[in-house]
């Protein structure tokens, strides 16, 4: 397929799973304030999250709840808001309509739609816990749709590589904020308070219900054992990457255990690593630093993507190009 | 609803006939309307607005701050032709495109029809759509253009005249379709009743001209379809096209030209391109030969092109067959190399630029629509009726300066069709855009684009100007014509045989 249409699949579900992620911070913060009376309102962990904290410090300032949920759901110069990623994402599929189902087409607009009309009239403080449950879902919804109406080729591939990578990113800034904020409250460890923030951090990645199951009684390594390195539930960041790379594989056919470029080298590095990780291990050596290192090197694997697959030179003219005539 | 209370004011009506009767073609819609409760028309109108906005069916506005989107505004009561009035602008069209064809061909190699005094050489020469590079080339197939859209008016005498040919890359293909699928579900009813012929197949016969074209015949051609890209007016008619027909759509930094050939970027590396339905015009298609500023093209095409390792739809110097000065000829032309007269007659037309007419013309301003001879999309127009002193005086000054990129024309009385103003019906003036393709042999698709006046009064139709448009419903006449509704239908009467799903066993594990 053309690399602009890969490219613009590729970033179209980036930002939707993007957008979602800002709903999901933004709800379960909702939720916890709710709880956790009398305590002071904690928003700026999630300004931090996104990484846009110096952005947010010149223009707003101080972190209230009014202040962070308009900069990270509709605030426009934001480019990481749910409204700019969802105007990104469907720039990006308008540009590929032919490409995407149109059923795909019609639930990102859809999307984009509710939001927008939303920024129009501020939100409406009352119902926001219901307009981030709808966002979750919509974009759900579309991961959904994508799945059940798009052949699963090239693009298909394509969408799922970059749903992935971005959802690694963000379980991993959660886990890392969130575990830096909590564990600095140390008179709080072992209050119900503190059980309920941890539950927090799951509700965030929508694993509460499935740690249980695992893990049973909520502890901080319990957590990032679950949320960093778990291979089989879906929002873990080992599981995604793992899921990330068969998607890559299959792009360009090179056979799992091998590589042929940056990207599926770097890819396959992390993944065996977190296959061969402790958390023990990971945590005496420092969780932040290990997750900031992380984060770093996924990027690499998304430049790696770009180089192979998005920014091919045109080679010399002669005869490269002739032998690679339509298949 | 009731048609007791519409008023054709004078004007011919496309529903309404003699005595506020409905014509006889379209009686079963104006009966289904009357039998709509009180606040149907418009529930089922806002029903439409809110599908074409969830669609994304929308255009781009130059002029106004980029990306800005709008939906063409539909309206619900379709344009209704019958079938025996279908028959002769059908064939009216296909001898046009033939002759048009034939003259296109003619001008870029030996030029008879100028050497016979029948079009005046300068006017050729000083065409803005005339191609030097394209002279003595042969597309292939020897088709100049494989697709059209002639843009069809009926005047206050009944009549269908021509008013204009859009050779180069006519728009508006992709509204027709949505609309009809936009109709079938707003009016199921009036579908399985009327016999519409259906316009879906388009897409797969422009595929099926687009591959005759492939100078390659040994492989399955592989087509494209090359877009200016997203921030263009017609934007989503070029991916709608590319994602109907299953090719590839490319802008042109997806494409560059290596060893003869034209490739695309394919993650996969490189891949041959044989055929481009280009939606970019003549001037931006290669920087190379057109304009070298030309930020949309891709250098060095036209040495493929003229080498025949590819295609282009339609093929370059086409434009020139539609400089409204060369318009004035068409009948002549058709006369010319066909031996007929035009089925279709042209709408009287005065030529700047020649004296008689001129002074005609600078007398006359106030009656008459000039246009300016290469512009399109209702732009560089003055609709005499309609405007100021100042207007006239201004258009009278740009006539006299450069007479010949301008023609003249009757103000046309329009012919209307009722259209949702509120909780009633108005009537609207509307035109009427057919699509031609020419490739192994010619398709006039039955129906095209409506476009309409939306404000009142108004007879500019341009979707840039406050235009909406309609469905087109062309009525079968025969029962052998494949109608819309048995389309629809198709399949329900077979016998399915079927195995039956598995269910759940209750409370028995096995």
């Amino acid at each position: 397929m053309l690399s602009r249409v890969a490219e613009s699949i590729y970033w179209m579900s980036r930002y939707v799973e993007r957008a979602e992620n800002v709903a999901r911070f933004i709800d379960v913060n909702l939720n916890m304030m709710l709880d956790a009376s009398g305590m002071d309102q904690q928003w700026w962990p999630l300004v931090n999250t996104t990484g846009d904290h110096v952005d947010f410090e010149k223009r707003y300032g101080a972190a209230t709840q009014e202040s962070v949920i308009h900069f990270l759901t509709f605030d426009r110069e934001n480019p990481n808001s749910m409204i700019s990623c969802l105007r990104a994402a469907r720039e990006n599929a308008r540009s590929v309509r032919e490409i995407i189902s149109s059923e795909m087409w019609l639930q990102l607009n859809k999307f984009y739609l509710t939001v927008n009309d939303a920024a129009a009239t501020g939100g409406g403080m009352e119902s926001l816990h219901d307009f981030y449950t709808d966002a979750k879902l919509s974009s759900h919804l579309f991961t959904g749709i994508t799945d059940a109406t798009m052949t699963h080729g090239e693009a298909w591939h394509f969408s799922r590589l970059a749903r992935k990578l971005e959802r690694a990113d963000k379980t991993s800034r959660i886990l890392d904020v969130k575990y830096f904020i909590l564990l600095r409250s140390v008179a709080d460890v072992g209050t119900p308070t503190d059980d309920t923030q941890w539950a927090a951090v799951l509700r965030s990645a929508s694993a509460f219900e499935m740690y249980r199951k695992r893990q049973g009684r909520i502890s901080p390594k319990g957590i990032v054992q679950f949320l960093l390195l778990d291979q089989k539930f879906p929002r873990a960041i080992h599981f995604c990457l793992n899921a990330a790379r068969d998607s890559l594989h299959a792009i360009s056919g090179t056979p799992m255990g091998s590589f042929r470029n940056n990207g599926e080298k770097l890819l396959g590095q992390l993944c065996s690593e977190l296959a061969y990780a402790s958390v023990d291990e990971i945590v005496n050596t420092g969780l932040h630093e290990y997750l900031d290192a992380l984060q770093d090197r996924m990027n690499l694997v998304g430049d790696g993507i770009f180089e192979t697959f998005f920014a091919q030179r045109i080679p010399e003219p002669g005869k490269q190009m002739a032998r690679q005539r339509t298949q | 609803m009731k048609f007791r209370d519409y008023e054709t004011a004078g004007f011919f009506d496309e529903m309404i006939g003699e005595g506020g009767r409905p014509r006889s073609a379209v009686r079963h819609l104006a009966r289904n309307l009357e039998a709509l409760p009180d606040g149907e028309l418009i529930a089922r109108q806002k029903s439409a607005d809110r599908a074409l906005v969830q669609m994304g069916i929308t255009f781009n506005v130059y002029g106004e701050s980029a990306g800005v989107e709008k939906t063409l505004p539909f309206d619900l009561v379709p344009r209704i032709i019958s079938g025996s009035e279908w028959i002769r602008i059908d064939r009216g069209l296909r001898q046009r495109i033939q002759a048009l064809n034939l003259f296109i061909d003619d001008l870029y190699h030996d030029q008879k029809i100028v050497k016979d005094g029948i079009v005046p050489s300068h006017v050729i020469a000083s065409s803005k759509g005339f191609r030097q590079q394209c002279v003595g080339m042969n597309p292939p197939r020897g088709i100049w253009c494989h697709i059209t859209g002639t843009d069809l008016v009926r005047h206050s005498d009944g009549q269908i005249y021509v008013l204009e040919d859009n050779l180069r890359c006519p728009s508006g293909v992709s509204y027709v379709l949505e609309n009809r699928h936009l109709m079938k579900s707003l009016f199921p009813e009036v579908f399985a009743a009327s016999r519409v012929r259906p316009v879906s197949n388009y897409p797969l016969r422009l595929r099926d001209v687009l591959e005759f074209l492939s100078p390659d015949a040994s492989t399955s051609p592989r087509v494209v379809l090359l877009t200016p890209g997203v921030f263009n007016s017609a934007y989503f008619e070029h991916s709608f096209l590319a994602q109907q027909m299953g090719v590839e759509l490319v802008e042109g930094s997806d494409l560059v030209v290596s060893d003869g050939y034209v490739w695309m970027r394919t993650t996969q590396g490189f891949e041959r391109v044989d055929v481009i339905y280009r939606r970019i015009d003549d001037d931006f298609l290669d920087p190379e030969a057109f304009r070298p500023d030309s930020m949309l093209g891709v250098p060095g095409l036209m040495d493929v092109y003229k080498a025949g390792n590819v295609a282009l739809a339609n093929a370059p110097g086409s434009g020139v067959a539609d400089d409204k000065v060369v318009y004035a000829y068409v009948p002549r032309i058709v006369k010319y190399y066909l031996g007929e007269d035009a089925v279709l007659p042209n709408v009287p037309t005065y030529i700047c630029d020649e004296k008689k007419d001129l002074d005609y013309v600078l007398e006359h301003l106030p009656e008459l629509v000039v246009k300016a001879a290469n512009e399109s999309g209702g732009y560089g127009m003055l609709i005499g009726p309609h405007s100021t002193k100042e207007q006239h005086a201004e258009f009278a000054k740009r006539i006299k300066a450069d007479p010949r990129n301008y023609i003249a024309q009757p103000t046309l009385s329009l012919s209307r069709v009722p259209t949702v103003v509120g909780d009633h019906l108005e009537g609207r003036h509307v035109d009427l855009r057919p699509y031609i393709l020419y490739g192994k042999d010619i398709f006039v698709m039955p129906g095209g684009l409506t476009r309409v006046a939306l404000k009142k009064g108004s007879l500019v139709v341009n979707s840039s100007q406050g235009g909406g448009s309609k469905d087109t419903w062309v009525l079968a006449d025969n029962d052998l014509a494949e109608t819309d509704s048995t389309d629809a239908s198709m399949g329900s009467g077979q016998t399915q045989i079927q195995s039956q799903s598995q269910s759940q066993t209750q409370g028995a594990a096995p």
